[in-house]
């Protein structure tokens, strides 16, 4: 039976090319707005394209669904944007509450790089995150942002890459992951992702 | 750091991808999902569909052919072609576009540039910039390379950075289709004008002509049509040459 994968609909993002991908990486993927469609997942992705604040306001509402979502030890993944929602806040919008499942903030590139930064990017991968299984060190993945994550315990950051400062473009603790990059854009790469994805939705 | 981009260009005319010389005479080169795929496959960076002649015709863009391809693609897509407003844009983002290309829509109406990018965000914006030398400099032109304007490509480019594009898509008229390689100067000189991204477009006809670019201008990706469509030579070949040169490429 295929894992039921929902991804959270909340205006933001290319919902089209993330379904795509978790249909090529063998789940049953549907858009999902409401909490008991939420729960009634076995995973759940968190897309996004955007700025922080007008995303938070958005996912506000559902706040705690995903937060108890994230509690419930299914896998719970956030892409992009929806990396950066997991940590506290963004300087892009200051006093907006993040959901804060990884301790830290979010900062912007320094201004000796072409911001934003568009196009494939090196990833080195730290730890054994079970998302980049049988993934070799050096694997080019696809970015598109301004902002990156910089978490407090440097111990969750399980692929990092370089761009005008050494960035986290992944985190993982638990059953929470987050890529700063776009696992559906990144060819065949990302699609090996979203299949470690799909195995662990599985279990 | 980011590697250098290699963009197939996908000109769509009636559900078909043509190519022709200089912006006229097209030849049929055939399905874009089918060509979609192969790029995809072959290690492409990012695709381009453009519905060139959708301006022209004054129609909206072919949503059911833009879904047929991005199906099919699990790298970046670019669309451009007619688009008016805002909403034509996230009609275009909702059919599996990742970005836009603005072209001649902008230059009539460069609020449409700075509403876009207020509303979808710089990075999924593309401002598309046909440029042809006239004397010492070179002009923009639009509807498909149909109609002059007097707006210098340079300041234009400027201007379209400043009014939120996240990228700047430029084709040189001059060297489009000639296969005898990119249009340099232009190149760097919109290059050193702003501090996005630039595609640089028109006259790919060799895997130097992708070296050339890389090494000689600050270009960031290069896109070409018919090298690719009628196997000239193929994204993996291009890209194995420049990696042996020192590019970065993925």
């Amino acid at each position: 039976m295929k894992p039921r994968i929902g991804i959270v609909d909340y205006g933001a993002g290319n919902l089209f090319s993330v379904r795509g991908g978790l249909a090529a990486a063998g789940a049953r993927a549907a858009l999902v707005k409401t909490s008991g469609e939420i729960a009634a997942c076995d995973a759940l992705v968190i897309p996004g394209v955007g700025a922080f604040g007008p995303a938070m306001r958005k996912l506000e509402p559902l706040r705690l669904t995903i937060e108890e979502f994230a509690s419930s030890g299914k896998p719970l993944l956030g892409i992009c944007l929806g990396m950066q929602v997991f940590l506290e806040s963004s300087d892009e919008s200051p006093g907006v509450r993040g959901f804060g499942f990884f301790e830290g903030g979010v900062k912007r590139f320094p201004s000796s790089v072409k911001i934003p930064q568009i196009g494939w990017n090196q990833l080195r991968f730290r730890g054994n995150c079970p998302l980049f299984r049988e993934l070799k060190n050096g694997e080019y993945a696809y970015f598109v942002n301004s902002y990156y994550a910089k978490p407090k315990d440097e111990g969750v950051i399980s692929a990092d890459s370089n761009y005008g400062v050494r960035f986290a473009s992944a985190v993982w603790r638990e059953n929470v992951f987050a890529t700063q990059f776009h696992p559906e854009k990144s060819g065949d790469t990302g699609i090996a992702m979203l299949k470690n994805f799909v195995e662990l939705a599985k279990k | 750091m980011l590697a250098k981009r290699i963009i197939p260009c996908l000109d769509v005319c009636d559900g078909r991808v043509v190519k022709g010389v200089n912006f006229v005479g097209l030849r049929d080169a055939g399905d874009p999902s089918e060509l979609a795929a192969r790029y995809n496959d072959e290690g492409a960076d990012e695709l381009v569909f453009l519905d060139i002649t959708a301006s022209v015709e004054g129609r909206k863009i072919f949503l059911n052919v833009l879904r047929r391809t991005a199906e099919q693609l699990f790298i970046p897509l670019s669309v451009g072609g007619g688009m008016k407003t805002i909403e034509d844009v996230r009609e275009a983002l909702a059919n599996g576009a990742d970005k836009v290309s603005l072209n001649t829509m902008i230059v009539k109406n460069p609020e449409l540039l700075h509403d876009t990018s207020e509303e979808f965000g710089s990075q999924c914006i593309v401002a598309s910039i046909d440029a042809k030398r006239v004397g010492e400099s070179w002009r923009v032109f639009t509807y498909g390379g149909r109609t002059p304007t007097e707006i210098d490509a340079i300041k234009w480019a400027k201007r379209c950075e400043s009014l939120g594009a996240g990228e700047i898509l430029l084709t040189s008229m001059d060297a489009d289709g000639t296969k005898r390689g990119f249009d340099l100067k232009l190149t760097r000189a919109v290059c050193d004008a702003v501090r996005i991204p630039v595609i640089a477009s028109g006259g790919a006809g060799t895997k130097q002509d992708f070296a050339d670019v890389f090494e000689k201008t600050g270009a960031d990706a290069a896109l070409a049509a018919s090298v690719f469509h009628y196997d000239k030579t193929s994204v993996k070949k291009i890209k194995k040459f420049l990696k042996n040169r020192g590019v970065e490429v993925r």
